[in-house]
């Protein structure tokens, strides 16, 4: 291609695209220009004077990280003169550290360890007294070290640029210039421990982490965080069996590096004390401890009693348990139990989606779509809050790519911020809003459509016409609440469809019916909690049913169970989940938590207990069933296996049923709040933001 | 009011008015010439009138010496975005004190230089960024400003000639780095004031994003003068490409110091003994700073020069601005240099490493040193630090900290050995620095 620079960097001819920074183009070709500062995505701040190159015809060194590549340049990486500078510069870093790598967090994968291993000079002329300053605790999450601290503000520009919070600052100035807080001795923000995963060194520490462990000493565990239904990749720091953090600093995944307070730090509901770790049979009223063969034993004969005598059955599913169980357990329903009369609370209308795109191809936008497009509108959602990391997508496609923004919300929403136009609505305007902003979206090249639980059944339909008629390519998100509710979805704990959207010609009870239902022999809850919402919770008043649930908690609906089985939460399976985007990513289990076993399990094991089989009841088994029989999920294994996520594609046909989109809500989760497992993190309800309201206007 | 009593050797261009009755009246002013540079630029075209500034060969006075009329070529006048121009009288530099004077006795030629440059570069706004230690100066300023409207100098259509121009104060905060012209802009806008990458250098992106004209007080107080009399006429004045008059700073341990307006090129010889009124109790001349603290230092037998930019950049120093700081034979010239790095580590914005570390450093190594605890090998370092920050930094202020050190330790050596193994400083007898 004609429009490529060519330089030579070391020798080595490189060819850059115009506007790409010389630390880049040497990166391209494998050569490392040491840098603090920099950092892909962000602005540069030029501040660490470590990427220092020499380049031909200039009298001074260059700062790689703000320079262009030019026709022609011939850059130096490793000239005597440039080492000097990178020896100085580390000379001058380590003046005030307080060199105390044997007890700092950081150690082990500090990058100022790192730099000065391989640049520094191997000894200090340094023999002035050192400034110190005392730690400080910000809030649960972060604690600053100032002493450490290279003041690359790194944490500065992710907190202003990449979150839009803009929760940190700088204070004072020269050698005592500091990090300060927004609140100025603690911090308000979103929590999300951004700035403590980009902090070079360990001045940014966090609350779960802290003076814990070292990183060697723990297993890193790639997986999917279990909370929203955004699908982040989540390194599980795993140490005696306890999940230590979170972190994605390999950028792997969709998410990048991104991740929310929640997919770094909430994972402690896991070793809550509060877990049950033994099967429970409900005797004299009273729920009591058994074994695992006696629960299962006795659950398999109560379904096989049932069956016997042709009784009615009903299977409530989970919105955070794998496709591999929600597969498992519909068959399990419609096989073994006869039933169609399964459900799960739905959070958003993904089938009446699918049905009106219909013959449309590449209508579903991924979320690497959202960084890309260069249009985004929001319908009623405070994505900010309910879904973090496409907010973060989208702030980074208007910073990266200026993309434009519009957002018809009923609230404030911090999109605004980056808007082109922004409408606060009332419920039910929804749509006229969307249509007055026709003449400007028509003008777009294209365009995303996200839309939360406002937006439901005809809405849908309306919405995709209107998208339709603008004459240029949209593509649509369905936002719902949690890890797998679109899975959920997909893997057709529906009563009025199978896996893959498959209509059924007697569709059964849907999640309210089930409630109410007054002549059900068994219904059996898995991983759900429908008593927690007071309209099902008056429904639930004529349930006269055998009640078997499998949970991680003794939750409001786990207290109702004639018989409990503990459940192991996704940290503790493997198998796979779908996100928002119907991107599929394999879970890798972790950590184990004595007594509770993956539903997979549980459901596998009932169905030998009743004699029944359904198939082998590992995860890669049942995935590869799903690849045969659900439309859409015959995706590559390789792109799993290695971690990544691909798209599911369920839009080539129609899908004839109803939604009865008055079963559709967000639970309103909010950034501090996850449903159940919210409500066991410690570290999630510790904050002083939780639990905060959705619409609120935050930052 | 003026400090000193004038020179007969002066050239009196900027400073005519200074001893005048109420010389900061615009009554003074107007009698005495004012406005009329002005009248004459809003008939030019804004080529002519910088062709004008580049045939005075003037350059830039807040220290760098760039050619005025090159910078005023490269704001894009068309651009659909508003232009500003911003007055650099953040006067920090130790040994430099010639803003204060132009805007307290002459604040009207300031202001006149303003809306010719406005006129220049089609900018209709401007902003006075005034060091905050010069309170004084702002109601002084603010005082001129309301006068300049009242009497339609200022405003809407400007004196019927159809040139709008609103002028405002602006208050630093008592950071030196905030004169670098970029931080400057940071401060302007509210934010801490760090310097900016460059490019995109002002004059396309400035301040608010938009196109901003940025020079020293006394660079914009010479544009009367140069519209007015002819930039040839402003140029005979000093020698080739160093137009003009300076506002030279003499201080130290001379016997008149003040502040004395005198052609560029001037000899720094004849200012220090026949301006200066000759070296203090007859003491013999040890060393010259010659342009603020931030430029190398220069040995008696080097002082035999032209002050202009060209000839100090000969001999590796610079003009800078304009503060010319003698050094009698009984300084010490360790203490000097800890005193002028104390001041570079206090005011490094601390930015970037090199300078926020090296300057902490370096003047914690000089106090050590001065006071008797110092090694041989501290001598060499201290050069060796200086170098590392020099020419690393984000800005100029870690070269403006290194450049005046590396010179001290280079050429004064002797004043260091005689400090080590436990002596007292030899000096310590001897008056205090003029500046400390």
């Amino acid at each position: 291609m004609s429009d490529l620079i060519h330089l030579t960097i070391d020798g080595r001819a490189v060819t850059a695209a115009p506007g790409t920074l010389v630390i880049n183009a040497a990166k391209q070709v494998g050569i490392e220009v040491p840098s603090f500062c920099y950092y892909d995505g962000l602005s540069q701040p030029a501040a660490c004077r470590m990427c220092l190159v020499e380049v031909e015809k200039t009298p001074k060194l260059q700062v790689a990280c703000t320079l262009p590549v030019a026709e022609g340049m011939v850059v130096h990486t490793g000239t005597p003169q440039v080492h000097e500078a990178r020896k100085g510069t580390i000379e001058f870093l380590l003046t005030n550290h307080p060199l105390d790598c044997p007890v700092c967090d950081k150690g082990g994968e500090c990058e100022l360890q790192d730099m000065t291993f391989r640049y520094g000079m191997g000894e200090s002329r340094f023999i002035e007294q050192k400034q110190h300053t005392d730690e400080e605790q910000w809030s649960p999450v972060v604690f600053y070290d100032k002493p450490r601290c290279i003041l690359c503000y790194r944490c500065v520009r992710i907190c202003d640029e990449g979150m839009g919070v803009k929760a940190l600052g700088v204070g004072n100035r020269g050698s005592v210039s500091v990090i300060e807080p927004n609140m100025f001795d603690h911090l308000e923000c979103d929590e999300c421990g951004m700035c403590i995963d980009i902090c070079p060194v360990g001045a940014l520490t966090s609350g779960t982490y802290r003076y814990k462990t070292r990183p060697w000493e723990m297993k890193h565990i790639g997986t999917i965080c279990t909370h929203c239904s955004d699908g982040c990749k989540t390194t599980l720091g795993v140490r005696n069996n306890e999940i230590i953090r979170g972190n994605n600093r390999d950028r792997s995944g969709l998410n990048g590096e991104f991740l929310c307070i929640k997919g770094r730090y909430a994972a402690d509901f896991v070793n809550s004390p509060e877990r049950l770790q033994s099967p429970m049979v409900r005797r004299h009223g009273k729920l009591e401890p058994v074994s695992w063969s006696e629960a299962l034993t006795a659950a398999a004969g109560k379904l096989s009693d049932v069956k016997a005598r042709d009784g009615k059955f009903a299977v409530i599913g989970s919105n955070h348990t794998s496709n591999e169980e929600n597969y498992y357990l519909q068959k399990f329903a419609r096989q073994a139990l006869g039933t169609n009369n399964i459900d799960h609370h739905r959070t958003g209308d993904v089938a009446t989606l699918l049905d009106s795109l219909s013959g449309k191809k590449e209508a579903l936008a991924t979320t690497a779509d959202l960084y890309d497009r260069k249009a985004i509108l929001v319908v009623s959602s405070d994505l900010s809050q309910q879904h973090p990391f496409l907010a973060f997508q989208i702030r980074a496609n208007y910073r990266h790519h200026d993309a434009r923004v519009y957002t018809v919300t009923p609230g404030p929403v911090r999109e605004q911020s980056i808007a082109v136009r922004s409408i606060v609505t009332v419920p039910g305007q929804e749509l006229a809003e969307v249509e007055s902003l026709r003449n400007q979206l028509q003008t777009e090249p294209e365009l995303v459509i996200l839309f939360g639980d406002a937006i439901k059944g005809d809405a849908i339909r309306k919405l995709v016409a209107f998208g339709d008629s603008l004459g240029i390519p949209v593509k649509y998100v369905c936002l719902v609440d949690y890890s797998n509710s679109r899975g959920a979805s997909d893997m057709g704990l529906s009563p009025s469809s199978g896996p893959g959207y498959q209509p059924l010609h007697s569709p059964g009870l849907a999640y309210d019916e089930i409630l109410a239902a007054g002549d059900l022999d068994v219904l059996w809850v898995v991983g759900a909690n429908p008593l927690k919402q007071a309209t099902l919770a008056s429904l639930w008043a004529t349930q006269a049913a055998f009640v078997i649930v499998q949970d991680l908690f003794m939750t409001e609906t786990a207290a109702r169970a004639d018989i409990l089985f503990p459940a192991a939460s996704a940290y503790e399976k493997h198998g796979t989940v779908t996100n928002v985007c119907g991107e599929v990513q394999r879970l890798k289990g972790g950590v184990q938590v004595m007594g509770a076993k993956p539903d997979l399990e549980i459901l596998g094991l009932l169905s030998k207990e009743m004699g029944v089989n359904l198939g082998m009841w590992s995860a890669d088994k049942v995935f590869e069933e799903i690849r045969k029989n659900v439309r859409g999920y015959n995706v590559p294994l390789p792109v799993l296996a290695t971690g990544g996520a691909a798209q599911t594609a369920p839009v080539n046909g129609r899908v004839p049923v109803s939604s009865r989109p008055e079963l559709i809500q967000s639970a309103g989760d909010t950034l501090f709040t996850s449903g159940t497992l919210g409500r066991y993190c410690k570290k999630l309800n510790s904050t002083l933001e939780a639990p905060g309201a959705l619409y609120s206007g935050r930052p | 009011m003026l400090y000193n009593e004038p020179s007969p050797l002066e050239v009196k261009i900027l400073t005519k008015r200074f001893g005048l009755a109420n010389s900061e009246s615009l009554d003074t002013y107007l009698a005495t010439d004012g406005y009329k540079a002005f009248l004459k630029a809003v008939e030019m075209t804004p080529e002519q009138i910088i062709e004008e500034v580049k045939a005075s060969a003037l350059r830039g006075r807040g220290g760098a010496g760039f050619p005025t009329g090159l910078k005023w070529s490269f704001v894009p006048r068309t651009s659909p975005k508003p232009k500003y121009i911003i007055i650099n009288a953040d006067e920090s530099e130790p040994g430099t004190c010639k803003d204060r004077l132009l805007m307290e006795n002459d604040p009207h030629q300031l202001i006149e230089g303003i809306l010719i440059a406005g006129c220049a570069v089609d900018s209709h706004k401007g902003y006075i960024y005034i060091r905050g230690e010069y309170r004084y100066l702002i109601e002084a300023m603010d005082r001129a400003i309301a006068d300049a409207y009242s009497h339609g100098y200022l405003g809407k259509n400007i004196q019927g000639t159809g040139f709008d121009f609103d002028l405002y104060t602006h208050s630093g905060a008592g950071a030196y780095e905030c004169g670098e012209e970029t931080a400057l802009l940071d401060s302007i806008e509210g934010k801490r004031g760090v310097p900016r990458l460059k490019p995109p250098f002002p004059a396309v992106v400035g301040a608010w994003q938009s196109p901003t004209l940025l020079n020293n007080v006394e660079t914009f107080s010479a544009v009367p003068a140069i519209i007015r009399d002819g930039g040839a006429a402003f140029a005979a004045l000093g020698t080739p490409k160093n137009g003009g008059t300076r506002l030279v700073c003499l201080s130290g341990h001379i016997n008149k110091p003040g502040v004395y307006e005198l052609p560029v090129g001037f000899n720094l010889l004849r200012m220090i003994y026949e301006v200066g009124g000759g070296m203090r109790n007859g003491k013999k001349l040890k060393a010259v700073v010659p342009g603020g603290s931030s430029c190398p230092l220069l040995k008696a037998d080097e002082c035999d020069i032209a002050m202009d930019f060209d000839s100090l950049a000969k001999v590796k120093s610079m003009l800078g601005s304009g503060g010319t700081v003698v050094l009698d034979e009984e300084t010490c010239m360790v203490k000097f240099a800890q005193r002028i790095m104390k001041f570079y580590a206090h005011e490094s914005c601390g930015w970037c490493i090199p300078c926020r570390e090296g300057t902490v450093w370096l003047k914690k190594m000089l106090d050590r040193f001065h006071s008797g605890a110092g090694q041989k090998s501290d001598i060499p370092l201290i050069g060796e630090l200086s170098k590392n920050m020099l020419g690393r930094t984000f800005c100029a202020l870690g070269d403006a900290a290194a450049m005046p050190t590396i010179s001290i330790v280079e050429k004064f050596s002797d004043d260091f050995e005689a400090h080590l193994n436990g002596k007292p400083c030899p000096y310590q007898h001897a008056a205090e620095l003029a500046m400390a």
